[in-house]
């Protein structure tokens, strides 16, 4: 599994991020974003790790497109005059040294899947180690999720709970 | 207040595929344990579904009462979640420590187990809830109860 092979999916990640950018048609940029989607879920499954490429195909992929065209049937569609101004050299530089810095702390970053690296060096083993025996769970990261790390999960329910209840709040009308 | 679709092919296939989704949410949520998978994925293909019944039957049919009754529910699944952690404490454990509920015939990771499910069970009910409490929210109908 060389580096370079996964060159032609990140090649169609950009293609989609910029298309979904750059489209004018409101509709075909949520579906460009939903395919940009797929492709993250299809990384993310190259990379190893199946749970998140699941997550991010069924949300990203499916349910966020569903709500972003439901927003987009609840808005007008109008043109802004504000799209057509100049391109802004300064701010387009400045994301571009930004981005060379980016890459510039990249190289400090332990490589893939190093056993060397503190982030696999400090909890991950007694995890791995530990958690088939302790509560019949063969899928770490549901044994990680829902009992070692319970809390953070309840809280993170609790999000989804308040951002239904805002929307809810904000946004239902009933004209009978 | 949503429409109904008027394609009878929309409406069989929908009726095909609807209990096969169900039955495929319901199936991800409880092999989280096994495979990829888990409360979120499986609340949100389930809640995915429900939404399908509203967009193809309509706000005001018969077919979706699970998607309507579902509005009700709103909180459910948090508090089944937070009642299992105050159950832990109840029988003198930690919050959500699950081995200190006392289940007969069940080991110290059984009983752990069972709790991942119990608390997975309430991330998908909550999940599924608010999907679709939102897409209630967004939908909005002129005179003629069309999607507006």
């Amino acid at each position: 599994m060389q580096a370079w092979s996964s060159l032609p999916l990140l090649i169609l990640l950009l293609v989609c991020a910029l298309g979904a950018v750059m489209v004018r048609d409101l509709i075909g940029a949520v579906f460009i974003l939903g395919s940009y989607s797929f492709f993250l879920a299809l990384a993310w499954a190259w990379l190893g790790s199946p749970d998140v490429a699941f997550t991010e195909a069924v949300v990203g992929a499916g349910m966020s497109t569903v709500l972003f065209l439901f927003a987009l049937f609840q808005t007008v569609p109008k043109e802004d005059p504000l799209a057509h101004r100049d391109t802004p050299w300064l701010a387009v530089m400045g994301l571009g040294v930004l981005g060379l810095l980016l890459l510039y702390g990249a190289t400090d970053l332990p490589r893939f899947g190093d056993v060397e690296a503190p982030a696999n060096m400090y909890l991950s083993p007694t995890y791995i180690q530990q958690s088939l025996a302790q509560m019949n769970t063969p899928n770490l990261v549901t044994a990680v999720l829902m009992d070692y790390r319970s809390l953070d999960t309840l809280i993170e329910t609790a999000v989804v709970f308040t951002a239904g209840v805002a929307c809810a709040l904000l946004l239902r009308r009933y004209n009978r | 207040m949503i429409a109904a679709h008027d394609s009878l092919i929309v409406h069989t296939v929908s009726r095909v595929l609807l209990p096969v989704i169900q039955l495929y949410g319901i199936y991800v949520l409880f092999f989280g344990q096994y495979g990829p998978g888990g409360g979120f994925v499986g609340g949100v293909i389930f809640g995915s579904s429900l939404i399908l019944t509203l967009l193809v039957f309509g706000a005001r049919s018969k077919e979706n009462y699970l998607a309507k009754r579902a509005l009700h529910a709103d909180g459910l699944g948090l508090i089944l979640y937070v009642g299992i952690g105050g159950l832990c404490m109840i029988f003198a454990g930690q919050f959500l420590n699950y081995s200190a509920i006392p289940l007969p015939g069940f080991d110290l990771s059984a009983t752990r187990s069972i709790g991942i499910v119990g608390t997975m069970t309430g991330v998908a009910v909550d999940i599924a809830v608010t999907s679709i409490s939102i897409v209630d929210s967004l939908s909005l109908a002129d005179e003629e109860g069309h999607l507006v």
